[in-house]
Order: C-alpha cells, then sequence, then structure tokens
C-alpha cells in the first residue's frame, strides 16, 4: 500500500464523517425542531477536518522520514553485513535493491543487492502496514472526539471560521515566505561566492571573462563593473531614450488631443505591445533590427560594427518599455486636477502651453515614479538581451560595439556544463542579488514618489 | 459710459442631449458688477463659462446664439480663443494656483503672452498685478514660495491677480468664494469693490447676501432660464416674477 | 477680426507684433501636437511591422513542400513477414527492414544523383505510415507525394540559395512539386531537423505547466486578497504581507528562476525540467499579480452589500463566501487571465530550471523532461538552418494566437461583468 492509497482513504474518510454527521446534525435539529447554532453541513465539516488533517499531517511527516526507516530495517536484516562501508558503492547497491523491490528494475548490477531485495520488500510492507494502522487510528481518533462535540448548542460554525481564517493568513505569509526565500536563497549562494571571491573584485573588477578562471585568484576574473555598464548602458540609457519620449508623447497624445474614438482604438494598440512576450522581441531584435543597425553602422563608416550591438537591443527594449512608461503618465496627467488645466486655458494659454508648462510641472513626480519602474524592468529584461545582445563584457559606451549584461550573464553562466559549486555558477548568483537589491531600491523609491505625489492631490 | 462690453444674445447650450440653458439674453458692461444667481444646476456657472468659450473643452457641449465682445462675435469662426480668453479673464469655485512660485504664477500669463520684455517689466506687472488684488504685502518678502502653499483665501486672490496679469477687459467669476471662510470672502468682496470700473465684471454665486453686496445688476436663473433681469436693488426689494420672489426669500434653493 | 473693436484694448492685441507671436504660438501648437500623433503612429507602426514580418516568415513554416516520385517497393524486396505489420512492431519492422534506404534509392533512381538529399529525413516515415495503413503497397509500385529537404523547401518558397533554386525551377519544369499543410508540425515534438520539427510537444509542456501554476496561483493568490482586504488588522506584519507583494511583482522574473533553481531543484531534489517545477516558478511570479487584480476587485463591493449581510446575520465568512467573492469574481478572473497570459510568454525563469533541453518527445506527465512555447521560441531562434527561420516565426504566431485568445477572453469578461456601483 503506497502513499496515494492512503491518502485517497484518508480523503474517504474525511467524505464519510461529513456525510454521517450531517445526517445526524439534521436529524436532532428535526427532532428538536428549535434552531441548532449552527447549519448541518456545518458539524459535517467540522467532524470532517477532524477526521482527515490529523492523518495528512502524519502522511506528509511520514512522506519524508519513512524511506530512512525503510533502510535502516534493510541494516538490520542478516545479509546487510556483506555490506561495504558507507561511501558511493554501497549507496549504489542500496539503491539498486531498493528499485528491484519496488519492481522498478529487473536486472541488478551488483549480486548483493539481490540478496538486499527481499529484505527491502518485507522492510516496506512491514512500514506501510504501520502507517495504515496510524492513519486509521487518527482518523477514528479525531473522528470520534468530534463527533462526540455534535450537540444543537455546540457552535460547529465559529470553529469552521476560524479553519477558513487560518487558511487565508496562510495564503498570504506565502507572499512573505517566497521574498524570504529569494532573500534566503541568492544571499546563501552569494554568500559562498563571496567566501571564494572578494566582494571588492566583483564589484569593482574592470575584467569579466569567467570562461578563463585563474583558480588561484578567480577574482581576477569576475569584476562585474563591464556587466553594470553594459546593464545600465542598454536598459537606462538606451532603452529610456526610446521610451520616454515615445511613451510621454503618446500619453498626451492619447489624453490631451486624440478624438475620444481615436482613443478608444489606439490605447489598447499600445497595450499589446506590453503583452508580447519578451522572447518574441528578442527574436526580432536579433533577426532584423541588429542587422539593419550593423548596416546603418557600416554606412555611416564604423566598419567593425557589431551585429550584437547594444543598440539593436536596447532600441528593442525601449520600444517594449513603451506602453509601460506611457500608461503611467496617462495616470500621472490624470491625476492632475482639471481646475489646472482650465486655470491655465482660461488666461489664454494653447494646450501645448498648458500641457508643457502647467500639466506636466504638476504631473513630474508621477512621472519620474514611472520612469524608475520602467527602468527596474529594463535592467531586469533578460531575453532580448540574451537573443540580441554580445556574451562578451567590454567597457564601452560606443552603441554600436557589442555589450553585456548582468541578466545575460546570469543565463550563460547557469547554462553551462559547470558543477553547480564552482565560482562560475556561483557568480550567477551574486549577479541575482546584485539584481534583486538595485530593482527593489529602484521600485522602493518608485513606489513611495508615485503615493505621495497622488496624496498631493487627493 | 455705459456701452456694453458683452452681449450675448438667445445663447443656448446643451451638453450631449441634454439641454443646459435655454434662450439667455444678457449684457455685462464696465460699470456695473453682475451677479448670476439661483439654485445650483439651473446653468448660470454654464453660461458664465460660453463668456469666454471655456466651454470648448468640454467636446459634447454645443453652444448656439450670439455672444459679442465689443461688438466681435465670439464664436466666429476667425475668432482666437487665445486672445478671447486673455481678454476675458476667469477665476474659479476652487483656488486653483499652479504648483510653482507665487511670482510664477502671475507672470505665467504675460509670459506665454509676450507682455514684458525684460525682467523688469515682468517685476512691474507681478506687482501692480499683486498690489490690485491686495495681496502684495503679504507676499511680497515670499514670492519664490509655492503659490499652494498659501491660505484658501490668499490662494484665491493670487488667481485673481493671476487673471489680470494680462490686463483683461471682462473678469468672470464662477462663485469664487464658496470654498473660502468669511472673512476670505469679505476681502474677496472688497476687491470686487476695487475692480469695478477697471474691469467689466461678471460673478456667479448662489450666496444673495454676496449678490445684493458685491453687485448692482443681479440675473436670476432657474431651470436654464434666465427668470429676471434688472438692477439688484429692484431685485431683492421688489422683484417681478413670483419664482424670484420665492428664491430671494429662501422658499426653495 | 473682422471688425474694430468700439474701444482700443489695452494692450494691443492686434498689433502686428502681437499676430507675428500669435502665429509663432500656433506653429509650436501644431508642432506638438504632431509630435505627439506621430509618436503614436510610431509606436503602431513597429507593432504592424512586428506582426506583419512574423505572420511573413511564420505562415510558410505552416506549410511544406512535397515532390511526387514512384516508389517501387516490390522491387525494393523488404524482408519483413506481413504478420508483423499489425500492432507496435510494425514501425520498428519496418525501419529494421531497410526502408528507409529503399526510398532514397528509389529518390536516385527518379532524379539521378542530386535525388539523394533531395528527400527530408522524414520523407520515409510518410511511406512507413502508408504501408501500415495498406500493406498491400509492398507489393507494388506506387506515386507518393514526399516532404523535400529543408535547403530546397526554402528555395520553393524563394528564400534559398541560388544552387537549390536551380534545382527547385527544374523540379517545377517537370511538374512534381506541391505544396500543402505540414501536418506534422501541429502534431510532433522537436526534432534536428526543420521540415520534422513540431510544435504539439512544447505546447503541451506550456499546458501542463500552466496547469500547475494556475493550481496553486489561482487559490493562494484569491484567499490571500481575501485576507488582506477583509480582516487583515493594520500591523506590521499587515504592512510586510503588502509591501512584499507589491516588490513580488516588480522582481524580474529571472530571479524566480534562480529561486527555483536553489529551492525547488537545490533543496528539495524536484527534477529538473518538469513541468512541475515551472509551473511552481511561475505560479510564485503570478501570485502577486492575481492579489493586486484581486484586492482592486474586492475594494469594488461596496460596503453597503456587506453591511446588508451582516445586518441579517451573516458572519463573516457567510459575508465572504456568500457575497463579496461572487461580486469580486469577474474583476479575479480577469486579473488570474492577465497574469497567466504573461506566466505562458515567460521565457527567462524557465531557462534556469532546465526547461531548455532538446526534447523530442511530449511530456507525459508532470515530471517528465519538457519544453514550453516561449523556450522553443528561443531554441530554434538559436538554429543555424535556414529552415528554423520559418519554423520559429511559425511557433511565434501559435504563441501570439494563444495569448491573443486569452487577452480576448480578459476584455470580453470584463465588458461583460462589469459593474458600475
Amino acid at each position: 500500500m503506497n502513499g496515494v492509497v492512503l491518502l485517497i482513504l484518508t480523503v474517504g474518510l474525511g467524505i464519510i464523517a461529513w456525510a454521517s454527521t450531517r445526517m445526524h446534525a439534521l436529524g436532532f435539529r428535526r427532532r428538536s425542531g428549535s434552531r441548532t447554532s449552527s447549519l448541518p453541513h456545518h458539524y459535517g465539516w467540522y467532524v470532517a477536518l477532524w477526521t482527515a488533517v490529523p492523518p495528512l499531517i502524519f502522511l506528509a511527516i511520514w512522506a519524508a522520514t519513512s524511506p530512512a526507516l525503510v533502510t535502516d530495517m534493510v541494516l538490520q536484516a542478516p545479509a546487510a553485513v556483506q555490506l561495504p562501508p558507507p561511501g558511493f558503492e554501497r549507496a549504489a547497491i542500496l539503491s539498486e535493491a531498493r528499485a528491484l523491490a519496488a519492481g522498478q528494475a529487473h536486472g541488478a548490477f551488483h549480486a548483493l543487492s539481490r540478496t538486499l531485495a527481499p529484505a527491502y520488500d518485507a522492510a516496506q510492507t512491514r512500514i506501510d502496514w504501520i502507517a495504515t494502522a496510524i492513519v486509521l487510528l487518527l482518523a477514528l481518533a479525531g473522528g470520534a472526539y468530534a463527533y462526540l462535540h455534535v450537540r444543537p448548542e455546540f457552535s460547529a460554525r465559529t470553529r469552521i471560521e476560524r479553519v477558513v481564517l487560518g487558511l487565508l493568513l496562510g495564503a498570504s505569509l506565502i507572499a512573505i515566505l517566497t521574498t524570504a526565500g529569494i532573500v534566503a536563497s541568492l544571499l546563501y549562494e552569494a554568500g559562498r561566492f563571496f567566501s571564494v571571491v572578494p566582494v571588492t573584485d566583483f564589484l569593482f573588477g574592470t575584467h569579466w571573462s569567467p570562461q578563463s578562471i585563474d583558480p588561484r585568484n578567480p577574482g581576477a576574473s569576475l569584476g562585474a563593473v563591464p556587466l553594470f555598464w553594459g546593464t545600465f548602458f542598454i536598459g537606462a540609457v538606451i532603452a529610456m531614450a526610446v521610451a520616454i519620449p515615445f511613451g510621454l508623447m503618446s500619453a498626451i497624445y492619447l489624453t490631451q488631443y486624440a478624438a475620444p474614438r481615436a482613443r478608444r482604438i489606439m490605447k489598447p494598440v499600445l497595450e499589446v505591445l506590453a503583452g508580447i512576450p519578451t522572447v518574441v522581441y528578442g527574436y526580432f531584435a536579433a533577426l532584423t533590427v541588429a542587422p539593419a543597425v550593423r548596416q546603418f553602422a557600416v554606412a555611416i563608416g564604423i566598419e567593425w560594427a557589431s551585429s550584437e550591438s547594444a543598440l539593436a537591443a536596447g532600441l528593442v527594449m525601449g520600444v517594449m518599455i513603451i506602453p509601460f512608461v506611457s500608461s503611467m503618465a496617462d495616470d500621472s496627467l490624470a491625476a492632475v486636477p482639471n481646475s489646472m488645466r482650465d486655470g491655465s486655458l482660461a488666461m489664454g494659454a494653447t494646450p501645448s502651453e498648458t500641457i508643457t508648462r502647467v500639466m506636466l510641472p504638476a504631473a513630474l513626480p508621477g512621472v519620474v515614479g514611472g520612469v524608475l519602474l520602467a527602468v527596474s524592468r529594463a535592467i531586469g529584461e533578460t531575453m532580448i538581451v540574451v537573443m540580441a545582445a554580445s556574451g562578451v563584457a567590454t567597457l564601452t559606451a560606443n552603441p554600436f560595439a557589442s555589450t553585456t549584461t548582468v541578466t545575460r550573464q546570469i543565463v550563460d553562466l547557469l547554462t553551462g556544463e559547470a558543477e553547480f559549486d564552482s565560482p562560475k555558477t556561483l557568480a550567477a548568483f551574486a549577479l541575482g542579488l546584485t539584481l534583486f537589491l538595485i530593482t527593489l531600491l529602484l521600485n522602493i523609491v518608485a513606489l513611495n514618489v508615485v503615493k505621495r505625489y497622488r496624496e498631493t492631490y487627493e | 459710459m455705459n456701452t456694453p462690453k458683452i452681449t450675448a444674445r438667445n445663447v443656448s447650450v446643451s451638453y450631449a442631449d441634454k439641454q443646459a440653458i435655454h434662450d439667455i439674453s444678457i449684457d455685462v458692461d464696465m460699470d456695473h458688477v453682475i451677479a448670476f444667481i439661483g439654485p445650483s444646476g439651473c446653468g448660470k456657472s454654464t453660461f458664465l463659462r460660453t463668456l469666454n468659450r471655456m466651454n470648448d473643452t468640454i467636446p459634447s457641449a454645443r453652444v448656439s446664439g450670439d455672444v459679442r465682445l465689443d461688438g466681435q462675435d465670439i464664436y466666429a469662426p476667425e475668432m482666437d480663443v487665445v486672445q478671447l480668453r486673455a481678454r476675458v479673464g476667469m477665476v474659479f469655485q476652487k483656488p486653483n494656483p499652479f504648483p510653482k512660485s507665487i511670482y510664477e504664477n502671475v507672470a505665467y500669463g504675460p509670459r506665454i503672452h509676450g507682455l514684458a520684455t525684460s525682467r523688469s517689466e515682468m517685476d512691474a506687472i507681478v506687482e501692480r498685478s499683486l498690489t490690485r488684488a491686495g495681496l502684495w504685502n503679504e507676499v511680497k518678502d515670499r514670492l519664490s514660495e509655492s503659490g499652494t502653499a498659501l491660505s484658501g483665501g490668499q490662494q484665491q486672490r493670487l488667481c485673481i491677480a493671476r487673471a489680470i496679469a494680462v490686463d483683461p477687459e471682462v473678469i468672470l467669476m464662477d462663485e469664487p468664494c464658496s470654498a473660502l471662510d468669511p472673512i476670505a470672502t469679505a476681502r474677496i468682496e472688497e476687491l470686487i469693490h476695487d475692480l469695478r470700473g477697471r474691469y467689466a465684471i461678471a460673478i456667479v454665486t448662489h450666496n444673495m447676501q454676496q449678490a445684493a453686496r458685491v453687485s448692482q445688476r443681479t440675473a436670476f436663473f432657474h431651470l436654464g432660464t434666465l427668470v429676471e433681469y434688472g438692477k439688484t436693488s429692484d431685485i431683492f426689494t421688489n422683484p417681478k416674477e413670483e419664482r424670484t420672489k420665492d428664491y430671494i426669500t429662501g422658499r426653495y434653493g | 477680426m473682422n471688425k474694430p473693436p468700439s474701444q482700443p484694448p489695452a494692450m494691443g492685441w492686434n498689433s502686428p507684433a502681437m499676430a507675428r507671436r500669435l502665429r509663432r504660438r500656433y506653429a509650436a501648437e501644431r508642432r506638438f501636437r504632431r509630435l505627439g500623433a506621430a509618436a503614436v503612429a510610431l509606436s503602431a507602426a513597429f507593432l504592424a511591422f512586428l506582426l506583419i514580418t512574423m505572420l511573413a516568415q511564420g505562415l510558410r513554416g505552416f506549410t511544406e513542400t512535397r515532390v511526387a516520385m514512384p516508389v517501387n517497393l516490390a522491387a525494393a524486396e523488404l524482408p519483413i513477414e506481413p504478420a508483423r505489420l499489425k500492432g507496435r512492431g510494425a514501425d520498428l519492422a519496418l525501419a529494421g527492414a531497410g526502408l528507409e534506404d529503399a526510398v532514397e534509392s528509389a529518390a536516385t533512381t527518379a532524379f539521378g544523383p542530386m535525388g539523394t538529399d533531395l528527400l527530408s529525413p522524414g520523407a520515409w516515415i510518410v511511406v512507413r505510415d502508408a504501408i501500415k495503413a495498406d500493406p498491400g503497397l509492398l507489393r507494388r509500385t506506387d506515386c507518393f507525394e514526399l516532404p523535400i529537404a529543408s535547403r530546397y523547401d526554402v528555395a520553393a518558397k524563394g528564400v534559398g540559395t541560388p544552387e537549390a533554386e536551380r534545382v527547385v525551377a527544374q523540379l517545377q519544369a517537370r511538374g512534381v512539386l506541391s505544396t500543402g499543410w505540414d501536418m506534422g508540425f501541429l502534431r510532433d515534438a522537436d526534432a534536428t531537423d526543420p521540415t520534422r520539427v513540431g510544435i504539439w510537444g512544447a505546447a503541451k509542456g506550456s499546458l501542463l505547466t500552466m496547469l500547475v501554476t494556475l493550481a496553486l496561483a489561482f487559490p493562494i493568490g484569491v484567499l490571500a486578497a481575501l485576507y488582506l482586504e477583509e480582516y487583515a488588522p493594520k500591523n506590521r506584519w499587515t504592512d510586510m504581507i503588502e509591501v512584499s507583494i507589491n516588490n513580488l511583482a516588480a522582481v524580474p522574473s529571472i530571479i524566480f528562476g534562480l529561486l527555483g533553481l536553489a529551492v525547488f531543484l537545490g533543496s528539495f531534489g524536484l527534477p529538473r525540467s518538469a513541468p512541475l517545477v515551472g509551473g511552481l516558478t511561475l505560479a510564485l511570479m503570478t501570485m502577486p499579480v492575481i492579489v493586486i487584480a484581486g484586492r482592486n476587485a474586492i475594494k469594488a463591493v461596496p460596503p453597503s452589500i456587506r453591511d446588508a449581510a451582516l445586518a441579517v446575520g451573516a458572519s463573516r465568512v457567510q459575508v465572504i463566501f456568500h457575497h463579496v467573492l461572487p461580486l469580486a469574481l469577474p474583476g479575479i478572473l480577469t486579473g488570474t487571465i492577465i497574469g497567466m497570459a504573461r506566466a505562458l510568454g515567460e521565457t527567462a525563469p524557465l531557462l534556469m530550471i532546465g526547461m531548455r533541453a532538446f526534447i523530442a518527445a511530449p511530456p507525459r506527465g508532470l515530471t517528465d523532461p519538457a519544453t514550453v512555447l516561449p523556450v522553443q521560441i528561443f531554441l530554434w531562434s538559436d538554429q543555424v538552418d535556414r529552415g528554423f527561420i520559418e519554423k520559429t516565426s511559425a511557433a511565434i504566431i501559435v504563441l501570439l494566437v494563444f495569448l491573443l485568445a486569452m487577452n480576448g477572453l480578459a476584455i470580453y469578461l470584463r465588458n461583460r461583468f462589469e459593474t458600475r456601483w
């Protein structure tokens, strides 16, 4: 009998408990004629939970511990004395024996595993019987305890509602757990990285070539400054040079000038840009934009222009961010009170004068917050740079040269053949930690700016 | 001199399919402050906004009839809205200073219209406007502070200063005191007195005592029509129409 | 200004200088307005350009070029007993009997030396499937329409090398070429040859991954949203939850991939490349989106409804599950679909947990190695073979159709059920 069967058994017992308790409650409700403190299905749920939850908790613990118990029992068997001392071979024999006993394998490499297989089989059977007994015991004890409580004046509903509240609270704690998980895993792996490579080498070193790490001095080729620069250059300079003017002017045109009909059509069109998967942008950047940028560069006399230029990746990333900037600017402009616009128009200002001299300055904090969020999104963007930017780290401000980014390097570092513990792999987590901290900072600052801006006009 | 500055004839306004005001004819002249009174929703603000074409900012608004400023049709195609609004200034219900310094708030209009050629000329315009709005003495030492940091009454006087900085011929006031406390209201009312004669002034108010205090002519609106129009003293002491009498004696409103 | 004003304006509005200035200001106004229109138009033009490029390349990827040729199976004398053609062993039996060589030599007979590399590596499989359907074919000569190799296929579609185009021109002159739908593209999984690849393997991987994501993110997201809106006391814990959720929604997706790699693969020891792990990772990413959408939808339910229910003696839980949740559900569903659409298009975190392997069979379960549509696009985009360009674009079209359908559904839900209180 394996875990799935026990699980089904437990749920089945729960359903039986629910149905029988509900019948019982319906019965005493009809007999007494008066109101009970809870509805019959509340009593049903109360007993069902008492029946099913303890065995479920037991099964969860059991799933984690029973393999070790089985192995312990096998080691007590007479044949186990022939086992080699703990090590790779011993583990291999044990796992073969387990596979034979479970019927997953038919042949074995080690002769000993064949002799151990019956022992495994016996131990597994015994363990399964013990588990079944405990599940039944827990379910019956819990169910009986709860069933005895079921009386007309007993308020099952409040108990059930307390469980529901716990469930809601638990669900919202997942968010904290996720954040904690991210921080812990990044910190742990990055900590291991920094125990090999000094923090200063990583943060201030200007040479990045993880392909040729010197084992005695790994820090010398793991200086991340070129990556930070490339990320900033592509995400915060080139992409924003596209996204800010286009996003801002689109928002201004759509909110202040366009006829309602045009706005109804064009706003969703811009939103489609935001819905296109990044891998599609990356493919487009690599296939169409990058060659065009290179041709342009050659045409203006830059013969050495890279076909994996920062400009191509940055341009496409900028287009991807346009709808984001546009919707943030849209919100900020909408938050400026109409009286402000009317005040300016009533002075005889033209609409463009009103927008550039009154509305935009008033909306500036909101727009700046939106741009910060956009930057945070651009520097965390991965697929466009993986597909269109270069893997070679160079410290250059020439948009036609090849540049690499933090996200691109994380992907490159983690998809090679290196084992999990090498400085090369761990460097990806150090980069991830840096990226996480920078985007976190940008988001917190931006959200605060936006929030304070909203409050000024409320 | 009693030539009307603005003559409105048979003005009607509708929003989408709903008619807001019907067939209104009124004059605004230099010597008399005219007050528009009436219960809320009677169309008095809508009418005021037709006089400088602020209704243009509401896409569904349709205006018919004839409004002339110094005899020029302001709804004629060749009429320039930008110039019109410079000549017909407006003060709104809620003080709406721009989020700029006090100085920049006043200088905004002259700057966009190019009325000053030098810094000293601009300084003079700002000082003159603030003085006329009765605010100069209170703010002359803190001209670079934000206009939004002033008190409500000061903000509204700043908005009046802003309006008169472009030297308009007409000033329209849309319930300018409804967001202010009684002391600030009194200051604004004094100011309206001082400005009379220099500018043609039309004021919308729901406060009948205020209309009686500041105006010489009163127009009573009800349900989008002009019920009665005449000397303020006549309207308040001897109304011809039953509806006017009911309103000013507080029967409804 | 048709009539002169009855009294001169104070500032000389009609002076030539003022008129000049006004002209300049209106010119600036027009420029500004055109700039805005241009920004919108250029953004839309980029979208159109992108979609048209993908369509132009991608639609070719759904078709294949076939060559009609006689195959004399009787002469080939394949050593095979008819009994083995029934049941499961048939594929193996035909492959073992040398059917592939027989088809290739038939091509050489029909077209001379160039016949050897004319056919797609998958051409003999068409013959194999035909034999399985009709074993009588083994005893006669029949004419087959077989897919041709990728380099000639792209040449027939007009984008090949000059040399390949010459061959194709010859064949066209003989009238043996035809074009048809590449059904295998919608039925098969990844392969090494562009004429044999299919999208179904990746689509199935996406489906399984999305199932896991939905099963986790939706209930957890909705319950968390209910807690935060209906129960959460104002304290430091609640603030921490709020800050966490808002920031998680903005954390770069690749960070979730690192989390999945370190925790699900590293600590929990779950299998690499599996839809289970992909779904778990994407669920963590999607949950904040659902929580935020859910909270907004719950907030939009007016307090009067809650008061009315409380006033007839409903408990808090009853108010929530009988009134608030049903009323907020359309909004929550809209947010969920948008979050799921984002997860469906997500690539980077899945690369981190190993879903980029070459996988030639559709996954059969949640723990089988699998890939997903966007990763498949990424993998094909890296191939040098010209034939992969159109397959990549075709896969993009498939992905975009899915996303469009999901977003369309979200918009429909929003319009259909949006209630103004």
